[in-house]
């Protein structure tokens, strides 16, 4: 398992685990849970700053040093292409350059589905604007080529309604991406817990992305930790092969051969 | 006299002012924050040159949790 490192345009990541930082208590939380999870790539939003309000409250910036974490700014709540590549190149101001962007635009409030028009529009724009791309979608494997196609340096389909934790609702579909898709796809929504984590890893993705599974866990930092194991667990048992399933086919673990004589004949 | 949009809050300012001015006022010098005016960026060292305009929009913004 030496060297088995997760690349994204080029770098290289120990942990296969990306997770967000909303949904948590407070700060102390946040850093517990981001800690626990041996996560390296760190999703944060862009929003207003509260005028007027406390200009001394905490900054969310000051809990995930750049040394140690590489920040992955979100468009979550953006319904347009517009408003997307917006809301990342004021993330990029905000950041210094940084260049590496979660891009989702989302359909509507109820289902968070993503938009996949304006995802593809938007992915144009921020692919010729110099942003490495990874971006969130449908999982339908034509579009996950076309954004493959565009540039975007990673494929991140839902494996349910984001916030969910339904799980992985569709694997068959993920496979077929997988099948047409040489960047990373990386599970990103609809886990709920570290089977579901397991599975997708198991599946082959490059790597699982989520948020809410930790956060509204009733212990976060425990459920992060376990998160943790599901995902180099799964990872593991990808590496590893599993056996092939035998259906209506037992085949025991122990020598047929050798029994004591059967009761019956004594 | 010149009113300015704040992330979406009329602001009324009886002299001209910059952008830089503008933060100092609200108590965000030197925070970590990015601002849009009138639908583009305005890069950090570009704050102190850039008068505010009436009819202006600002977005200024902060890195939140989110997923």
């Amino acid at each position: 398992m030496s060297n088995d490192n997760l690349i994204i345009a080029g770098k290289s990541y120990a942990s296969r685990l990306l997770v967000g930082t909303g949904k948590y208590r407070d700060f102390a939380q946040t850093q517990a849970a981001i800690e626990a999870s041996g996560a390296e790539i760190i999703t944060i939003a862009i929003r207003r700053s509260n005028i007027g309000q406390n200009p001394n409250e905490p900054n969310l910036l000051d809990i995930l040093p750049p040394s140690k974490y590489t920040l992955l700014p979100n468009t979550a709540g953006c319904y347009s292409a517009d408003d997307a590549v917006r809301t990342l190149r004021l993330a990029r101001e905000l950041l210094d350059g940084h260049s590496l962007v979660k891009l989702e635009v989302l359909g509507d409030p109820q289902s968070l589905y993503p938009n996949v028009v304006e995802t593809i529009a938007a992915a144009r724009t921020l692919v010729a604007d110099g942003f490495q791309v990874m971006v969130y979608t449908s999982d339908d494997p034509i579009i996950a080529r076309q954004l493959e196609d565009i540039g975007c340096v990673a494929i991140m389909p839902l494996a349910s309604l984001i916030g969910s934790g339904m799980g992985i609702l569709n694997p068959w579909n993920l496979q077929l991406i997988m099948d047409r898709v040489q960047v990373p796809v990386i599970v990103d929504a609809g886990v709920g817990t570290a089977s579901d984590a397991a599975v997708a890893m198991e599946l082959g993705c490059a790597g699982v992305l989520m948020n809410t599974a930790i956060a509204a866990a009733q212990n976060p930092v425990l459920m992060a930790t376990a998160m943790k194991l599901g995902v180099e667990a799964g990872r593991a048992a990808y590496l590893a092969g599993r056996m092939p399933k035998k259906l209506y086919s037992a085949s025991p673990s122990s020598p047929t051969s050798g029994m004591i004589t059967p009761a019956k004949h004594i | 006299m010149i009113s300015v949009s704040i992330n979406g809050s009329l602001s009324t300012f009886a002299q001209p002012l910059s952008i830089a001015e503008l933060l100092e006022q609200m108590q965000l010098s030197n925070k970590r924050i990015a601002l849009e005016r009138n639908g583009e960026i305005v890069p950090r060292g570009q704050f102190n040159q850039q008068m505010l305009a009436d009819g202006d929009k600002l977005e200024v913004v902060v890195a939140v949790g989110g997923g």
